[in-house]
Formats: structure tokens, C-alpha cells, sequence
């Protein structure tokens, strides 16, 4: 066991954060941050359903795909996954903040990853306004792709299957954005507490649970951008 | 012995036998282990039950006992596996040369074609002795047809075929029933299934002056504008369809496919879905031009296409007039 | 109320008397107190559900659909399904009886996260509103297995609102089935090791896995219904180049594991029921353990099976045929298992004992016409007719209902402090035994002469009435045994004797305190130094009633 551990469990009474049913302190650290990873697998099944669908459908309407993936704008997807990246960094800072005790910082970092989270919203709003505006909604009348089919230049995109693109698209990243805005609320709070000096080096679980959404959230995103920005710009 | 037997079904197909010796199987095994079960259960129950000055005595387990308990039963498992299997893959396997009924259901009613050309409405007739393949496809939900008696039963799904097949064995009338919830009137979508000995059949069939699918499907073909392209020889701006059917196709991309009803289907509702190898993607799509019914025209014509090459098998007497290549 | 006849005792401080009022209650956090809140939301679906029951099985009387019209006979069975399994079968062991036990089984002073535990309880609540909501407002009629496209394309009825409410009550069962593992993994008492764990605890331990990894599955299903009702995703949709055999897999992805959730917690009650009444160690404890973990394994490699005439592929067909099979390996030991734990026993026959013998019938007719579902050759002919709904009653009703209730009786004097009465249980024990089988053995005959399910009118085929009759019949009886229950329980909490701390003589942590037990379930943290069911060392048998 680390020496810090150690420290932890040695000052179990005085800790106003441990719960009258917990033995310890470590014991209450272990038992979240257990939760927490069971968490994350059930959010991994949910977003596997989609995964699989994702998965048959490219494979059935391939070309359509291709197609309808070249309409995404790529600079704002790829600017998009670096702010993501940046906010795993700055969640990264902000628990290692709290593992060293430094109040003022872990709400500063915990500020920043709001704000490239809203960034993130905010060019996702301005992607599904393009979408939109291009009549790229799925289920709307006026859905229409023009276009054709990589390599078949000679070959009209099937305007259902283009759709299917779509539908996947905004039920995938609109799960994700929920994700995101759900991610916000929760960081808000937590940088709230941090600020009133409610995290500890011996006491920062919460914390340190966030983070693992909030990286969570990332690697999903991390696993939509290439399915939808990047799979027909090889050519 | 079966047929008088109260609360069973009806037998009237070739499958139903094999499918009612299996059940009686499974039955008289099932039976078996249940008396042994509750034979136990009892025997202990009343044997050990508790009386003065006796203790229960500790049994931890044994490693031999409960091994046997579980290789006993998976060989009796995989004895139902294999024999249900051999049925299922029979059930599913239609003869080459079964006559084709090709059916729309919808919200809530049987619609069925047969290849001569007679069209029925929740009525289906057979002939006895005779393998029909059912070529079904739903315009809405997802439907089950479904005959007791047969012992079969395959869901009917919107925007593809599915396909079950089935030789009648005794004259009589049977229960039609839709088995998937579809809707408010899911127990109404009944029907009847006759059966008939073949001389009604021929005379059934023979009347009203219907000309066979095939024949209504070339008809379509020509109107449509479809034999433009497809031309009979290699100078088509499409493939020739001559013996495409049940053949594995080579595509564009390298892929190959077979030709089966679903395929034909395909090709005239998403033309460009499966480009054949060396043709371009030019055809323009049907979808909402032709009705399903239509469709099972078309797919019943491309398929005598295929059966005319090999003439020598195509005969089979049948009642079709299968059209010849012009 | 229960408060108020506890209170009268006078004695201790427990669970019950330490606080009084509405707000004590509402907000608790004791997962005794929680569990209590759950029993009061499943009585009341179980109620709603079994209502519906009643008036499907009074329709199916005659031939003719003559009592209600065919589309309030559909949102009948639909809502008859929705209700039982979402807000009965699923939470009713798990949520009831696994929250009150399973920190007292393992010696902790509450489950890991008991305000997670008060909000799986609300979202239960909210998701239980949102299906009364439902009814209420003109019901729904999908099935209750949703199958689209009639679900999202055709259907005028309350569908989103119902897939609103399966949505919600499986996130209340995912936040369940999360702390039990939590619990069961960091809150045991010293000494308690995995190999001391009660079967109760390891049923609740695969159960939990199967909510936590399957039931995501079913709510992404879900939305994407309600996702194509609103907004014509059409990802599910034909016409729109979408795959309705799609939804089924990931609907079955969920819902047959899902059956493991129903049934397997019943398997832990009945394991501890047979060991106490017959003064035995479990027969073979470490194959037991394993049998419900490898049920809850194989069990989400099977699903499949509920599609052998949906239109898959025949090789996918033989493929989850013999992985059903598999399934049913360990379920198989667990029967002969229990069978040899009575072997040299020394036996009696209390209620909880009864509803054991009652379970291990059932559940063996009931797993074993399983066999005949995974038979491929035979589900073509069966699926989607009475056989299949005789089958699953089987599992559901005849197994896990009759866990529950035994399970019910075996702790009832833990949880209220009280006894019931003795006599009225073996009775009510034998009435729901007669009833339940008569109501749905004559179904297996209905299924294979070939009687569809979800038949409103059966008048083209009056050969089904005989059957029909008697099954109906049936559940008047079966009705009135699951009135019993409920009546003597509620009567016993003022009038029943005080129980003792462990009246049966049994083995195990929770026998250890006080009926009812106090707040934080342990005056002192106990520390295990034996087996589970450690029956070689208690030498007092179960004290005989009356």
C-alpha cells in the first residue's frame, strides 16, 4: 500500500467526509471509485448498441456513407477533438491539484474544463445549424444529399441510406453532447465545492470520479470523430 | 394413432411427423427426468423428514456425483440439438423445384399469388403431395405465417423476402393463423389452408383463366421498359438476366452475392445497391412505381429465366407455361 | 403502520421505531427502510398487473372477443407484461429482499452507497408513475416487447411515454445491481470471505452483473424507438433502409438475460429455504456458486433463441440452439443440488419450506419445456403460441413468484419483528400451488395444438375453449392464494406474535441480530469464523409451529 494510503487510512475519525458505514477512509476510495469503473461499463453498453448499429449499416450502405461523411465539416470536427483532448488535460491538472492539496487551483482547472466543454457545445450547435441549413436532418421531407458515391462519379447517393448516415450521426453525437452538457453540470458543482474547500488530499473522490466521466465522455468522442469525419478522406 | 387423439393437432404435412416425433420425444424424456425429480423429492422429504433423537447427517457434496449429473443431461441435451437441428434445417431447405406461392401480408389479411396465376384472399389451396415454397414479404409490420397443422411457421418481414416450404399430405381444411402481434386486429389475420386432392386442384386451378405469374411478369418487363437493357444477348446496356437466378454474381467491388429472390428484389428497388461486375450504375430506381404484388411478378419472370436454360429440368409437370427467351 | 405496531413493544431500539413520520421515511437512507419502500411499489404493480392478468384470462373464456374490444384487449397484455416485469418481477427480489439482507448476510452496516440506493428507489417510483401515467392516459399496445416497426410507424397509442417509463425503471435497476456488486465486493465483515458468502448473496451477485452490462443495452433500444416516433430516425424503419431485426437483437440482448435477473435471485432464497427446513450444508456449495455465475455468463451468449422464425440465418440459428443448451447445464446441477441437500436431512414443513418443494417442481417443468423452445425443430411449431407463454410462466410465476413469496415468509419475521400466521401460510402455499398449475399447464396443450399468443378472439378455432376454461378457472384460485398472503401479512404486523431473533434455528449473519434488526443492522461489527450454512454446528432444530 502507498505510504499516502497509508496516511488516509490512519485519519479516519477525524475525516468529516467518511459515512458512518464505511470501516475506513480508504475503504469508502476504494468502494466509489469501484462504482465509478461499474459506471462506465454500463455507459460503454449503451453506447455499444449504437456502435453495433453504426457497424451494419456502414457495412450495408458503404458508398452512401462515404458520401454523406465527406459533408462534416472537417476543421471543425478536428478542432473539436483537440479542445477535448485539452480538457482531459485540464481534469488530469485538477485532480493532481487535489491529490496536492491546492484549492485555488483545482477550481481553476476545473473552470477551464467547463469552458472547453462549452466550446465543444457551442461548435457542435454550429455544425447541426449547417447540418440543417444544408437539409441534412433525417425524418425531414426535405432531406436531400447531392452527390455521388466515392469512386462512382457516375453513381446518385441512395438518399435513405445517406439518411441512416444522418440518424446515426445526430443519435450518436447528440448522445454524446447529453453526455458532454450532463459532464458540465456536474463540474460546476464539484467546482463549487472545491472552491468552498470541500477536497482534500485525503478526501478528493469526487473529484477524481468526474474525471474518469469526463474521460470517458473524451474517448467515446475519440471513437466518433473517426467513424464520421475521417472515413472517406483517405481519398 | 395421433389423429384421434384429443387436444392435438391436426397432421397434415410431410414435416409434421417429424416434428410430432421429436415433441413425443422430448415429452417422454422430459417426463422421466421430471418423475425422478419429484420422486426424489418426495421420497427424502417423507424418509428424512424430521423425527426424535435423529440428527440430520452433513453430505458436503461429491465431485463424482455432480459431474454426472451434468454429463448425463448435456448428452441428452445435445441428442435434442442435433435432432432438432436435422428438422429445422429440413423445414428450411425448399426442393429446387417447389412451386412457388408468393404472398403480401398486410395490416390484416393474406394475400396470395400462385405462379399459374390464381390469386386468393385468406384462403391458401394446396395440393397434396406437391412441395409449395412461400414467398412472403409484408407491406407493414413484421407478420408470421403460421399452419398448425404443418407444424411451421416463418415471419413474414417488411422490405425483404423470407421463405418456408411445405408438402401437404392429407385433403382437408386447416387454421391459417398470423403468430407476431401485428395490431389491432392481429387475431383476425386467420385464413384457411385447404388442402385438396391434385385432381380438384387442377380443376380448382383451372378455373377463372389466369395467366401465370411468369407471364404477367414479362408483361411488366416489356411495359416498364426493362427489356430495353436487359437484352438477351451481350449488347445490353444491362446484364442479360438469362439463368441469373440462384447463381453466385460477381459485383464491382469485387464482392459476390447470389441471385435469390431477395437479390432480384433488391436490384429493381435500389438498382445501384449491387452493381454488377462491368456495367454501370444506370438503371434508375422502382421503388414506389411497382406494388409488391408487381414485384412477385417480376422476380417470378427473372427466375423462369434461369429455369428455361436448363430445359431438361424445368419441366417437371408443372402447370406453368414457362415463357421462352425471345 | 408498521411503525405505529412496532412501536407498541416498546422494547429496542430497531429499524422501525427509531424514527416515526412520513419524512423518516422518504428520506431514509437505511437500506431495511428502502427495501420496505420497494415491497409497497411491487405489491402495488403486482396488484395493477395481476388485475390485467384477470381480465385477459375473463376474455379468453369464450371464443368470441366479447368483453373488451380487441384493441383494449392488446393494451391488456401489454400492460399486463410491462408492469409485471419491469416494476414486479425484476426489482421484487432484488430490490425487496436483497436490499434488506444482503448488508446484514455479509455482515455491513448498509450497502456501499445507500443515497444511490434511495434514488434507484425514486427513479423506480418516477418510472412506476410514468406506466400509470401511461395506462391512465389511454394505455399502450405494442407487447411489452416493443417490436418495431408497429411500435414506431403504426401505433397511435401512449408509446413513448411507455418507453419512458422501461427507461427510467432500468436505470433504477442498473443503480441497484451497481451497489450490490460494490457492496458485495468492499463491505464484507471480517472473516466473511467469497467462499463464505451465502448462495442468496452470490445469486445477487450474478443477477447484479446482468443489470449493470444488459440493461444499458435495452435502454439505448428503447430510445432509439422513442427516437424514431419523434423524430423518424428510421434506423429501425424498412422502409427507410433500416433492419427491424436489428431492435430484436438488442431488445433480446437485454431481455433474455433478463430472465436471469427474474429467476436466479429466486434460486438464492430457495438455496437458503432447503438448506434450514432440512438442517443441511448445501450440497456442493462451490458448484452452486459457479452454476448461478455461469448462467448469468452463458445467459447473455443466448439470446437468439427468441428469433429461430424471425428470419435469421440458419447457421445463427444452430449456433444459439446449442448455446442454449449450455444454459441449461448448470441449471440442471442446481436442481439435483438441491434435491441432494433434503437427502439425510432432517425435515419439516413450514410455509417457506412448502413454497421450496412448490419452486423445485416448477422451475424443473418449467426449464425443462425450455429444452423444448431451444429445440429448433420444435420452436418453429411453438414459438409465439400459448406454449411459449405457458413456458415462461413457468419461470416467472410458478419459479420466481414462488421464491418470493417463500422468501417473504422465511424473513418476514426479521423484517417486521412479527410472526405470521402458521396455518394460513401452508394453506395459502398450497392454494397458489394448485392454482398456478392449473392456470397454466393446460397452456402447454393450448401451444402445441397450436394456439397463437395475444389471440383477442378465438371463434374460427373453438377446439381451444376446453382448455381456455380451465386455465381461467385457475387463476381465480391462484388470485385468491396471492390474496392471502397479503392479507395475513398486514394482519400479523399488529396481531402476529413477536418473533423471536432467529425462530428458525437458521445459519447465517442475519439470524445473528435482533428481529427487527437495529439501524446500522449490528450492535458490534461480527467477525466469521465458519462455513456458510454451517448446519453441522447448530444443533437446535426448526421449533415446530403451533
Amino acid at each position: 500500500m502507498p505510504s499516502s494510503e497509508a496516511a488516509v487510512a490512519n485519519q479516519t475519525h477525524d475525516n468529516p467526509a467518511l459515512l458512518h458505514h464505511f470501516a475506513s477512509a480508504e475503504q469508502q476510495k476504494n468502494a466509489a471509485s469501484f462504482g465509478m469503473w461499474l459506471f462506465l461499463a454500463t455507459e460503454i453498453m449503451f453506447f455499444g448498441g449504437m456502435f453495433c448499429a453504426y457497424l451494419i449499416y456502414r457495412y450495408w450502405y458503404f458508398g452512401d456513407f462515404g458520401a454523406a461523411s465527406k459533408t462534416l465539416d472537417i476543421r471543425l470536427g478536428t478542432i473539436n477533438t483537440a479542445v477535448l483532448i485539452c480538457s482531459s488535460f485540464t481534469v488530469a491538472m485538477a485532480v493532481r491539484s487535489a491529490q496536492t492539496g491546492k484549492r485555488k487551483a483545482i477550481a481553476v482547472f476545473l473552470l477551464l474544463t467547463i469552458v472547453l466543454g462549452l466550446v465543444f457545445l457551442g461548435i457542435k450547435g454550429v455544425e447541426y445549424k449547417a447540418k440543417f441549413e444544408e437539409h441534412h436532418v433525417p425524418g425531414q421531407a426535405d432531406f436531400h444529399l447531392a452527390g455521388s458515391v466515392p469512386l462512382h462519379p457516375d453513381l446518385p447517393v441512395n438518399q435513405a441510406h445517406a439518411q441512416m448516415y444522418f440518424s446515426l450521426y445526430f443519435a450518436m453525437t447528440g448522445m454524446h453532447a447529453l453526455h458532454m452538457v450532463i459532464g458540465v453540470g456536474l463540474f460546476s458543482f464539484l467546482t463549487y465545492e472545491a472552491w468552498n474547500g470541500r477536497y482534500s488530499p485525503s478526501y478528493y473522490t469526487p473529484i477524481e470520479n468526474g474525471g474518469l466521466y469526463w474521460h470517458f465522455v473524451d474517448i467515446i468522442w475519440i471513437y466518433l470523430f473517426p467513424l464520421f469525419y475521417l472515413i472517406e478522406r483517405h481519398r | 394413432m395421433l389423429e384421434n387423439m384429443p387436444f392435438w393437432p391436426a397432421r397434415a404435412s410431410a414435416a409434421a411427423g417429424n416434428v410430432d416425433a421429436l415433441y413425443i420425444f422430448l415429452v417422454v424424456v422430459s417426463a422421466l427426468m421430471v418423475t425422478l425429480i419429484f420422486t426424489m423429492v418426495i421420497v427424502f422429504a417423507i424418509r428424512f423428514r424430521r423425527r426424535a433423537g435423529r440428527c440430520a447427517e452433513q453430505v458436503e457434496g461429491s465431485a463424482a456425483l455432480e459431474i454426472t449429473w451434468s454429463v448425463i443431461p448435456f448428452c441428452v441435451f445435445m441428442v435434442f440439438f442435433v435432432w432438432g437441428a436435422s428438422v429445422y434445417f429440413r423445414e428450411h431447405t425448399p426442393p429446387r423445384d417447389a412451386a412457388e406461392v408468393y404472398t403480401v401480408a398486410k395490416q390484416w389479411m393474406w394475400k396470395f399469388e400462385h405462379q399459374e396465376g390464381q390469386r386468393e384472399l385468406n384462403e391458401l389451396h394446396v395440393p397434396v403431395g406437391r412441395d409449395m415454397k412461400m414467398i412472403m414479404i409484408s407491406q407493414d409490420v413484421i407478420h408470421s405465417f403460421y399452419v398448425p397443422a404443418f407444424r411451421i411457421k416463418q415471419d413474414v418481414l417488411p422490405g425483404r423476402y423470407t421463405t418456408i416450404w411445405f408438402r401437404a399430405t392429407k385433403a382437408g381444411t386447416y387454421h391459417l393463423f398470423c403468430a407476431e402481434y401485428c395490431g389491432t386486429l392481429h387475431s383476425g389475420m386467420i385464413g384457411w389452408v385447404v388442402v385438396m386432392e391434385p385432381r380438384d386442384y387442377q380443376a380448382w386451378l383451372s378455373g377463372g383463366g389466369n395467366q401465370p405469374l411468369a407471364v404477367t411478369g414479362q408483361k411488366l418487363f416489356s411495359e416498364l421498359g426493362c427489356s430495353t437493357c436487359h437484352r438477351f444477348d451481350t449488347q445490353g446496356r444491362g446484364p442479360n438476366l438469362t439463368g441469373v437466378y440462384g447463381k453466385p454474381v460477381l459485383l464491382e467491388d469485387g464482392r459476390t452475392v447470389m441471385a435469390d429472390e431477395n437479390y432480384i428484389r433488391e436490384s429493381i428497388l435500389s438498382p445501384n445497391a449491387k452493381i454488377v461486375n462491368g456495367f454501370k450504375p444506370i438503371m434508375p430506381t422502382f421503388q414506389g412505381l411497382v406494388s409488391d404484388e408487381q414485384l412477385s411478378a417480376l422476380v417470378a419472370y427473372v427466375k423462369s429465366l434461369g429455369q428455361s436454360q436448363s430445359e431438361q429440368t424445368g419441366a417437371r409437370g408443372m402447370a406453368t407455361a414457362t415463357p421462352q427467351t425471345k | 403502520m408498521a411503525t405505529a405496531a412496532v412501536g407498541e413493544l416498546g422494547e429496542r431500539e430497531n429499524y422501525l421505531n427509531r424514527e416515526y413520520g412520513i419524512k423518516s421515511w422518504l428520506l431514509t437512507v437505511d437500506h431495511k427502510r428502502i427495501a420496505l419502500l420497494y415491497l409497497a411499489g411491487i405489491t402495488f404493480f403486482f396488484f395493477i398487473g395481476g388485475f390485467f392478468a384477470l381480465l385477459i384470462r375473463l376474455e379468453l373464456m369464450t371464443p368470441a372477443g366479447d368483453l373488451v374490444q380487441a384493441d383494449t384487449y392488446n393494451k391488456l397484455f401489454t400492460m399486463h407484461g410491462q408492469v409485471m416485469i419491469f416494476f414486479f418481477l425484476i426489482p421484487a427480489v432484488p430490490a425487496v429482499l436483497g436490499n434488506f439482507l444482503i448488508p446484514m448476510m455479509i455482515g455491513a452496516k448498509d450497502l456501499a452507497f445507500p443515497h444511490i440506493n434511495l434514488l434507484s428507489w425514486y427513479l423506480y417510483i418516477l418510472g412506476g408513475t410514468l406506466m400509470l401515467y401511461t395506462i391512465l392516459a389511454g394505455g399502450v399496445d405494442t407487447g411489452w416487447t416493443f417490436y418495431t416497426p408497429l411500435s414506431t410507424e403504426f401505433l397511435k397509442t401512449q408509446v413513448i411515454t411507455a418507453a419512458l417509463a422501461v427507461f427510467v425503471a432500468g436505470f433504477s435497476s442498473i443503480l441497484t445491481g451497481l451497489n450490490f456488486i460494490v457492496t458485495i465486493h468492499r463491505m464484507r465483515c471480517p472473516g466473511m470471505t467469497w467462499d463464505r458468502l451465502p448462495l442468496f448473496v452470490w445469486a445477487h451477485y450474478a443477477t447484479s452483473l446482468i443489470q449493470v452490462l444488459g440493461t444499458p443495452v435495452l435502454a439505448i433500444a428503447i430510445v432509439l424507438v422513442a427516437l424514431e416516433r419523434l423524430l423518424h430516425l428510421g434506423v429501425f424503419n424498412p422502409a427507410m433502409g433500416g433492419d427491424p431485426l436489428l431492435f430484436q437483437h438488442l431488445f433480446w440482448f437485454y431481455s433474455h438475460p433478463a430472465v436471469y435477473i427474474m429467476i436466479l435471485p429466486g434460486m438464492g432464497i430457495i438455496s437458503e429455504i432447503v438448506c434450514c427446513f432440512s438442517r443441511k450444508r448445501i450440497f456442493g456449495y462451490t458448484a452452486m456458486a459457479l452454476a448461478v455465475l455461469g448462467i448469468a455468463v452463458v445467459g447473455f451468449l443466448v439470446w437468439a433463441h427468441h428469433m429461430f422464425v424471425a428470419g435469421i440465418s440458419i447457421y445463427a440459428a444452430l449456433v444459439f440452439s446449442i448455446l442454449s443448451y449450455f444454459v441449461a447445464v448448470p441449471s440442471a446441477i442446481k436442481v439435483f443440488n438441491w434435491t441432494a441437500t433434503l437427502y439425510k436431512g432432517s425435515i419439516t414443513y413450514q410455509t417457506p419450506m412448502l413454497y421450496a418443494f412448490g419452486f423445485i417442481g416448477l422451475f424443473t417443468i418449467g426449464g425443462l419445456t425450455g429444452l423444448f423452445l431451444a429445440c429448433l425443430g420444435i420452436d418453429v411449431h411453438v414459438t409465439d403460441t400459448y406454449f411459449v407463454v405457458a413456458h415462461f410462466h413457468y419461470i416467472m410465476v410458478g419459479g420466481m413468484v414462488m421464491a418470493y413469496l417463500g422468501g417473504m415468509h422465511f424473513w418476514w419475521p426479521k423484517i417486521s419483528g412479527r410472526m405470521y400466521p402458521e396455518g394460513w401460510g401452508r394453506l395459502a402455499a398450497l392454494i397458489v400451488f394448485l392454482g398456478f398449475n392449473l392456470t397454466f399447464f393446460p397452456q402447454f396443450i393450448l401451444g402445441y395444438m397450436g394456439m397463437p399468443r395475444r389471440y383477442w378472439d378465438y371463434s374460427k378455432a373453438p377446439e381451444f375453449q376446453i382448455l381456455n376454461v380451465l386455465s381461467t378457472a385457475g387463476a381465480t384460485i391462484l388470485a385468491v392464494g396471492y390474496l392471502l398472503p397479503m392479507t395475513y401479512f398486514l394482519w400479523s404486523m399488529r396481531y402476529g406474535e413477536p418473533a423471536p431473533d432467529n425462530p428458525w434455528n437458521a445459519a447465517g449473519l442475519e439470524w445473528m441480530t435482533s428481529s427487527p434488526p437495529p439501524t446500522y443492522n449490528f450492535d458490534e461489527e461480527p467477525v466469521v469464523t465458519w462455513e456458510a450454512y454451517n448446519y453441522d454446528e447448530i444443533k437446535e432444530e426448526v421449533p415446530v409451529a403451533q
